[in-house]
């Protein structure tokens, strides 16, 4: 959703106003909050970790170095920082630059040297299943309004049925 | 071999889950348990937190078909989280057998469809908890190889048959960048009374933080200390391998474990009497008291604990001890009384009936 105010950016806010004529809601961004004085950082409850991820970002100006969502589950970097947590193992790829500098920070390095994985071979998943896996990311996909995402589900869809 | 139950039977249980209680292992005055966890997703779904529900009930299906392969789990119990009351899931919680999480007790994310977990006699697995598999086995006392070596061999049987996600550079995938890499928490329950009382386990924990590790409660994440009973654990998971980050563990214990014996001869050595004394009005309150709250249980236990390690209080076993510490917890107390406990001030006058019991039967305590 954009901003009310500037209808530029994303609306991150929801400032709630009791006035003589009713209840007044209006979604803001950061910047349009900041200039009304509505407090962003309560109102938003960023996660510590996307805190710093944030933090990682703006220093190193790797936002657009990034996908701007997950091709997979179609999470974003504003899911992260809501939350603190990845939707999936592909947003690893989709975020890599922002992720392996906040895991040099929260790790002191962003290499793996333990045990080494590869996984085994399953065998061809049935139809039904894997018709359910992309009929279930496609409504995430609707629901979190990630429209390209879901459109080429859609048609991937489309092939299977 | 599984069933799924819709009401919870402890004794279907391997040793009622509570051997890790039994303080056989090394160290067991001062090290109650160690755990080992391995965080591990399984690739083609979304994380748990954003799967939708057919995700994870299939993911959990693709689980359970693998189990034939995986010895570790043969005979092991299916517990359906999700098919059980609050009181039987704090249960499971209270026993360290499921994580808060996956119990859905927090006040704000109530139990998961799909959240499940299998108990087998050397270790279990967490199904749909924040990461789609948690593999753990807990171990009496300061046990690290052997709890690592279950948990490794759970993680090879299971992984031959279920793909992980794995990447080239950041190994394990997880849904916490905290976890990524090798997934391995390594822990131990430790009983530090003795840095307590002579003021020093502020600058120990300082030292902990420094050289890597986290200190949390008695219940991990989140959890208040109660009772002078910290969980030690790596902060890392990253960059150092499975070997290194326990061996670090291993011998960071290891001087702890000296460092608080060495206190408790100092305590004795300057403050003989008032100590004693102390630890005998702990002893009596818990023999004696009508009402008990968790967090004073735990503190008079604490004190008990430390006047057995002592030898201050003879013929009580850590043992009893051990298991005072989870059997006094409420949800332990609703199902031993077979009824819900209708408020905090009746659990009280439970749990005090419960510890006189414990320790009247016990005997011990006469010098």
């Amino acid at each position: 959703m954009l901003c009310e105010n500037c209808n530029e950016r994303d609306a991150v806010v929801e400032s709630i106003k009791v006035l003589p004529t009713g209840v007044k809601h209006e979604h803001l961004c950061d910047k349009c909050a900041k200039a009304k004085g509505v407090e962003t950082t309560i109102t938003m409850q960023q996660h510590a970790l996307g805190e710093m991820m944030q933090a990682v970002q703006q220093q190193a100006s790797l936002v657009t170095a990034d996908a701007a969502s997950c091709g997979f589950c179609g999470a974003t970097a504003r899911d992260f920082r809501l939350t603190g947590r990845l939707g999936c193992a592909h947003c690893y790829e989709a975020m890599e630059h922002s992720l392996r500098e906040l895991l040099r920070r929260l790790h002191g390095n962003s290499k793996h040297v333990g045990k080494r994985y590869i996984a085994p071979q399953v065998q061809m998943e049935s139809k039904v299943d894997s018709l359910h896996d992309l009929e279930d990311r496609l409504r995430r996909a609707v629901e979190s309004e990630q429209f390209e995402l879901a459109a080429e589900l859609r048609d991937r869809l489309r092939v299977i049925e | 071999m599984s069933s799924a139950k819709s009401s919870l039977d402890l004794s279907l249980l391997p040793d009622g889950g509570v051997r890790w209680l039994d303080a056989s292992g090394a160290n067991s005055d001062i090290v109650i348990s160690t755990r080992m966890r391995l965080a591990r997703n399984v690739s083609g779904y979304a994380f748990t937190a954003r799967a939708r529900e057919g995700e994870r009930l299939r993911m959990l299906a693709q689980v359970r078909d693998a189990l034939p392969n995986v010895p570790t789990l043969r005979g092991s119990v299916l517990l359906r989280l999700d098919e059980l009351s609050q009181n039987d899931r704090q249960l499971l919680h209270e026993r360290h057998l499921v994580s808060k999480e996956l119990a859905g007790l927090d006040a704000q994310n109530s139990v998961r469809s799909g959240a499940a977990v299998f108990l087998g006699d050397d270790a279990g697995l967490l199904v749909n908890e924040e990461d789609h598999l948690r593999l753990q086995a807990l171990r009496s006392g300061f046990a690290v190889p052997a709890a690592f070596e279950a948990v490794q061999r759970l993680d090879r049987e299971l992984g031959a048959h279920v793909p992980y996600s794995f990447h080239r550079e950041f190994g394990f995938l997880t849904a916490c960048p905290t976890n990524v890499g090798t997934g391995l928490r390594a822990s131990v329950l430790i009983h530090l009374p003795g840095l307590v009382h002579t003021k020093e386990i502020k600058k120990v924990l300082t030292g902990l933080q420094q050289m890597g590790l986290t200190y949390r409660g008695l219940y991990g994440e989140g959890s208040e200390v109660v009772g002078n009973f910290f969980q030690l654990s790596n902060q890392t998971t990253l960059g150092r391998s499975e070997e290194d980050l326990q061996e670090h563990l291993v011998r960071v214990v290891r001087q702890l474990i000296e460092r608080e014996e060495e206190a408790r001869r100092i305590l004795v050595r300057d403050a003989g009497y008032i100590i004693e004394d102390k630890l005998w009005r702990a002893y009596g309150t818990l023999r004696y008291a009508r009402s008990l709250t968790f967090d004073e249980a735990m503190n008079f236990l604490s004190g008990v604990r430390l006047a057995v390690g002592l030898k201050l209080i003879t013929g009580l076993s850590v043992y009893t001890l051990n298991k005072l510490l989870i059997f006094a917890q409420s949800a332990h107390l609703a199902h031993q009384e077979g009824r819900v406990l209708k408020d905090d001030d009746e659990a009280n006058l439970v749990r005090a009936k419960y510890v006189r019991q414990a320790l009247a039967s016990e005997g011990g305590g006469h010098q």
